[in-house]
């Protein structure tokens, strides 16, 4: 597929970029003046630029455009030009992070009306809009690369955005150095690139990647998925998500949730040439997925804050993702599709839990709520659709896409793709679990609220958003997977899909899937609905619970390998340096000035001493000078 | 007299000298002991100018008496500012050159 | 316009403007101050004129001025740029009048009076010009070792409390180095005068002798030494952290701005062309010092607790990258480490600069004793913030693409120091959020407790004054002091603003300095004998270092 040069509307795509951008600049540089009307044009430039994204995308016709801007870098034989790539895929990007954006925008006029710190918010928003979109827009690995990190520094100021609460900042900080982490296999890929084929554009690369030995390539995919790892929360990196949460919440549901996390999946998807040319870094794809959607449905399931339990599904709902990129050619499309939908019904119930959250005086403890559903009854019924969507309740979205990437596990037909399958399954029994109990202990039950507390419907500006992402919830699946598929939409991208040989029939996929689904919300009635929630958490737990609760030890690990050690070592070396390096040079000083000190000591003042000195220095002269002539 | 025999005096005269400088306490001895050895010094030079015959020594000589006439007058101010403040000629009462 | 004397001019007028200085009458410190201040924007205007003059793609030394100077020895007094000694001209135009602006309400420790800070400050401005624009080696030498005077005084006189010891001790480590050096430069007249028939101390001259590689190797490491010492790099650095910390904010930005360049500059005018095959053997070594200087001294940062202290170690580690670029033998990596020389005097003076804003509000240097201030002063947070971010290479700000072109630059030829240094980004992450969240971030914490300011001891570091809070009368005494941190006055957002603005136009557009760098970095690399035109992807990877 070649890329032409960009016309029509399509050769003003910047705006896309520029326009959030701009609405960042203003106002953080316009500082208090802006402070009345910020949030209104925080909103407008990001409805804007999805507008302009819808007609862009009305004009691309399936092909692959090319809007070069201005050279970045351009010395030795390297030569990084800023430039767009606007392909279906990207244009796919393009409107989710712009449609979704939006309605968070306008949801979050009314959660954040009351706080003094408002239009910082929005420009932050905006930041990470422009950056997110030069993140799926660039069309080189250095582009990407920047808006890679761009939206890693706006998730950070947005998690911090509370930053007088130390967990907030904490958070914000493990966010970023966990995202570094990830960054360096990125920044190590693309080295790698430029030694071995001297470019680092999509095209040069990916037509140059069959050229390359196998080792090369599988290190480039495995350096690749280590970036991917760090931006979407997948094991072994997966441990700052649900940290992240610590932001408001219209940020958990823009960027923890919808947008910022599948960056990963985005990066899987879009290398999908190298990742053909590297069967040993797509194994690494597949085992990355189906370990972290375990982890994450299994932590899900012990958590009381709600909005932990929707970041570890996050976690394992991007792991279902992975795990269909890493399946290949049959995968892409399904996990893509799954990262629109997714991106609705997780963005929708994000935004509900904030809609709770705002009714509860910003309480997260489900075990302090119950019986919402009578008293916001629009927040109950979008909610609710979420949360069927998400469990892929039959006809929902949900429902078509996991079962999409469901099947095309059990499509590789060997012994893993049954493994993979049933891991599958396994976990959307669990997700079916965690999320009926975090249904019945919100908006079931007797009220167990805080005293004081009086639970009352968000304001329209908030449910409204609310409203359109729940329709999307329901609808988006079907409209992907049968209306408009998807797949003839990426087909430039991914190239013709081929015909499935099914090794289990859809039909029985699907009603395998409900029935576990269907097992794990009666389990959850059993264990949770039957019977009065404590509200405080149990002490004496099953140790599954306790590991679920902990999240299986992710943080005690990472404490233990690398923050003690780290801690220590630098100690050590600072002790070194001081006492050892320092004290060296120190030393040496001390040395000196001692020994002249003492040498000092032979100046006595007495006159006489010195002359006899001097009669000794004479008489050695002269018999120095007797010995030389004599001899 | 032979040459030797001037050079002997004058060895002795400078031996005299240095050995006064190192023993004796009074700084107005130890000054008349530099002298002594200078004394020593410009014999010698003369010796030496006549035994060569040339006026180069000779001249040096003049110089030596030059330089002495004015250490003379520097060295006695200073013994004599010493003694003011010390109440004593004695070199090893200034003995603050030192460390 | 060519023919004008730009380079001497260049260096006139700030020694004619410290002598100006120096001679106010006491008691006109605010002339004292305003005459700095003009000179220094005067140099600035000079440095853009002497850019506009230059043709990057002309010759390589330009803007020449030639007169004899000892010509018994065949000293000349000999000046000119190339690239990459231009854009160092460029940053010392830039970093001074900013040091001026920053430095103007500083009270002076002792009984010095700011008067002659000022004075000395331009002293210091005109021998760095002279330093960057010899070229005889010689004379290069003369400024190198008078720049440790005006230094010296800055520090001794002007500094924190251990201001003597940090003085005394970043002399004698120049000292010694220079002393090497100037061993060394000797030794290259001798040489020259074998090799050519007579002796020279010109640049141009040197760099086509051919000496023998024994000889090469002592020479070198004459050179290196000094350049180390200055630079500095691992094991040479303990000097840094000491001057960085007492040096008031104006020495210290100045310091680790510019003066420290010299070192990365020195290895890459005089160390890879006049002795390549030295260079060349010794490289793996000297890479070896520079990656463990890039995390070793990140490890340190981390686990300082005075703010000027950490900010000179994270400075140590970003030389590692400099030299690792300069060392790699790639056009690529060693244009990054130019640009890396400019940008990093850019970032981290103004991390320098922020943090002697916080520090003569609070007047401590320990970072315990913050907490909380982005609540209180949003916008020196911010001002904060990007200087951090500019100094962990995100990408948007200006180190982002030098530390970039270092990185890819140093990959093709030595991949396992360019992984190494690599991890690094991480570290450097670590010692900056870590810093940004103790002191920005939480609660109100240490200084901001207090409940009585004036009882605070004035600013230890970069001058008090500052430390009055405006609202104080508001909270009543038992109560904590809220809004003891003002925000940013104007003179500080003169300061701030137009650094912060450089940091992002040269991280999103920063092709211009590049142009400028390129045809000089590439002379160099084949002097090396590397491939000028860069890395190409056929030549075989090297697998091991």
């Amino acid at each position: 597929m070649d890329t032409a040069p960009a016309d029509g509307l399509i050769t003003s795509a910047w705006l896309l970029i520029a326009l959030p951008l701009a609405g960042a600049a203003v106002l953080l540089l316009g500082g208090r003046r802006t402070d009345r009307w910020g949030h209104l044009l925080g909103t407008g430039t990001v409805v804007a630029a999805f507008v302009l994204g819808l007609l862009c995308t009305l004009q691309l016709d399936g092909r692959r455009l090319d809007v070069d801007l201005f050279t970045f870098v351009a010395t030795g034989s390297l030569d990084v030009q800023a430039g767009l790539l606007f392909d279906p895929l990207s244009a796919v990007f393009v409107l989710l992070i712009t449609g979704v954006g939006a309605l968070i925008h306008v949801y979050s006029i009314g959660y954040m009306a009351h706080d003094p710190r408002r239009r910082r918010f929005f420009a932050y928003l905006n930041l990470f809009v422009a950056a997110m979109l030069l993140l799926v827009l660039g069309d080189n690995f250095v582009a990407l690369y920047v808006g890679w990190e761009g939206v890693g520094l706006a998730s950070y100021l947005l998690i911090a955005f509370w930053h007088e609460r130390p967990s907030a900042a904490t958070a914000a900080k493990k966010a970023f150095i966990m995202n570094r982490v990830g960054d360096v296999g990125l920044a190590l890929a693309i080295f790698l690139m430029f030694a071995q084929l001297g470019t680092v554009s999509y095209d040069g690369v990916f037509g140059a990647v069959g050229t390359l030995a196998g080792g090369t390539v599988t290190a480039i995919g495995l350096l690749l998925l280590l970036g991917a790892c760090g931006k979407s929360g997948q094991f072994p990196l997966q441990a700052w998500l649900p940290d992240a949460m610590e932001g408001p919440t219209p940020v958990s549901a823009l960027i923890h949730a919808a947008t910022m996390v599948t960056a990963g999946v985005y990066l899987i998807a879009r290398c999908a040439p190298v990742y053909d040319a590297t069967p040993t870094a797509r194994a690494a794809v597949l085992a990355v997925g189906a370990i972290t959607l375990m982890i994450g449905a299994i932590a899900g399931c012990a958590q009381d804050d709600i909005k932990k339990v929707l970041a570890y599904s996050t976690v394992s709902q991007i792991g279902y993702m992975f795990l269909a990129v890493g399946l290949g050619p049959v995968g892409y499309v399904a996990g893509l599709a799954h990262l629109l939908t997714h991106g609705f019904f997780k963005a929708g119930l994000f935004l509900g839990a904030g809609s709770v959250m705002h009714a509860m005086d910003d309480d997260v403890d489900m075990r302090r709520f119950g019986g919402l559903a009578s008293r916001m009854k629009v927040t109950f019924v979008t909610f609710g659709l979420g949360y069927l969507a998400l469990i892929g309740f039959p006809f929902l979205s949900g429902f078509y896409t996991k079962d999409a990437i469901i099947e095309a596990a059990f499509d590789r037909g060997d012994g893993w793709g049954y493994l993979l399958g049933g891991i599958a399954i396994l976990a959307a029994g669990l997700t079916a679990f965690y999320m009926t109990r975090l249904m019945l202990m919100t908006f079931f039950g007797r009220p167990r609220w805080e005293p004081g507390v009086h639970p009352h419907e968000s304001p329209s500006v908030m449910t409204a958003p609310m409203v359109l992402l729940a329709v999307g919830s329901v609808l988006a699946g079907f409209l992907l997977v049968v209306a408009f598929p998807l797949e003839e939409w990426l087909t430039p991208v991914f190239g013709e899909p081929e015909a499935a040989e099914h090794v289990v029939a859809p039909l029985v996929v699907s009603i395998l899937v409900t029935v576990v689904m269907a097992l794990g919300v009666l389990t959850a009635w059993l264990f949770v609905g039957r019977r009065e929630v404590p509200v405080t958490a149990p002490v004496r737990v099953s140790p599954v619970t306790r590991a679920a609760r902990r999240a299986l030890y992710a943080d005690a690990v990472n404490e233990s390998l690398f923050m003690r050690p780290g801690q220590w070592l630098t100690r050590a070396l600072v002790f070194v340096d001081n006492r050892g390096v320092d004290g060296a040079v120190n030393g040496l000083a001390a040395t000196l000035g001692g020994s002249s000190s003492r040498l000092g000591r032979t100046q006595t003042g007495f006159v006489r001493s010195y002359a006899l000195s001097m009669l000794g220095g004479a008489v050695v002269v002269a018999g120095a000078l007797l010995a030389v002539t004599a001899g | 007299m032979s040459l030797t025999h001037y050079l002997v005096l004058a060895a002795i005269l400078f031996t005299i000298g240095a050995v006064g400088v190192l023993v004796r306490r009074n700084a107005i001895v130890v000054f008349m002991c530099v002298e002594l050895m200078l004394n020593s010094v410009n014999l010698t030079l003369v010796t030496f100018a006549r035994a060569s015959g040339t006026l180069d020594g000779q001249v040096m000589a003049f110089f030596v008496m030059v330089v002495a006439a004015a250490e003379v007058v520097v060295g006695l101010a200073i013994i004599m500012s010493l003694f003011r403040t010390r109440r004593s000629a004695s070199v090893d009462d200034a003995n603050l050159l030192k460390y | 316009m060519t023919d004008f004397p730009w380079l001497l001019t260049m260096i006139a007028v700030p020694a004619v403007g410290a002598a100006v200085v120096a001679a106010l009458p006491r008691g006109r410190e605010e002339t004292a101050k305003q005459a700095a201040l003009g000179v220094s924007l005067l140099v600035l205007l000079l440095a853009v004129l002497a850019t506009v003059a230059f043709d990057a793609g002309g010759e390589r030394f330009q803007l020449t001025t030639s007169v004899p100077w000892i010509p018994d020895f065949g000293v000349d007094f000999a000046l000119g740029v190339d690239g990459i000694a231009l854009v160092m001209l460029l940053l010392i135009g830039v970093l001074v009048p900013v040091v001026v602006l920053a430095s103007w309400r500083d009270e002076p420790t002792g009984h010095r009076s700011m008067k002659t800070f000022f004075a000395w400050l331009l002293l210091l401005e005109s021998l760095m010009v002279g330093v960057f624009a010899a070229t005889d080696v010689f004379l290069f030498y003369v400024f190198f070792e008078a720049m440790l005077v005006p230094m010296y005084f800055l520090i001794g006189s002007f500094g924190g409390p251990r201001r003597q010891y940090a003085a005394v001790k970043f002399f004698l480590y120049s000292l010694v180095g220079g002393l090497v050096m100037l061993a060394a430069v000797i030794g290259l007249y001798v040489v020259s005068a074998g090799e050519l028939g007579e002796g020279t101390f010109a640049f141009d001259a040197l760099r086509g002798m051919e000496i023998d590689p024994g000889m090469q190797k002592l020479l070198f490491l004459g050179f290196f030494v000094a350049f180390a010492i200055k630079a500095p790099l691992v094991p040479f650095h303990t000097w840094l952290p000491d001057s960085g910390a007492e040096a008031p904010i104006g020495g210290s930005v100045l310091l680790v701005g510019v003066l420290d360049k010299v070192g990365t500059f020195g290895f890459l005018r005089y160390c890879l062309p006049l002795f390549p095959d030295a260079s060349r053997d010794l490289a793996p070594y000297v890479l070896a010092l520079a990656v463990a200087g890039v995390l070793y001294a990140a490890l340190l940062a981390m686990g300082q607790s005075d703010m000027k202290r950490l900010v000179s170690y994270t400075s140590i580690a970003h030389f590692g990258f400099i030299a690792l670029g300069i060392f790699a033998f790639t056009t690529e990596a060693a244009t990054g480490a130019v640009l890396y020389m400019v940008n990093h005097g850019i970032a981290t003076g103004l991390l320098f600069l922020v943090v002697g804003m916080l520090i003569a509000r609070g007047g401590s240097r320990q970072v315990g004793d913050y907490g909380g201030v982005a609540a209180q002063a949003p916008l020196l947070a911010g001002v904060f913030l990007v200087a951090g971010l500019a100094s962990l290479a995100l990408p948007g700000t200006n180190s982002f693409v030098s530390e970039f072109l270092v990185l890819i630059g140093s990959f093709p030829t030595r991949p396992v120091f360019t992984v190494l240094a690599t991890v690094g980004i991480v570290l450097a992450a670590l010692y900056v959020l870590l810093l940004y969240q103790r002191t920005m971030h939480g609660p109100p914490r240490g200084v901001l407790l207090e409940p009585s300011p004036e009882t605070s001891a004035p600013a230890t570091g970069g001058g008090g004054g500052a430390t009055a809070a405006t609202a104080t009368l508001e909270a009543p005494p038992p109560a904590p002091a809220r809004l003891r941190v003002r925000d940013l006055s104007r003179r500080e957002l003169a300061v701030a603003a137009p650094m912060v603005a450089l940091v992002i136009a040269l991280g999103v557009y920063p092709q211009p300095l590049i142009d400028l760098i390129e045809p000089a970095v590439a002379a160099t690399m084949s002097d090396v004998g590397a491939d000028p035109a860069g890395v190409s992807p056929e030549a075989p990877v090297e697998g091991t270092d």
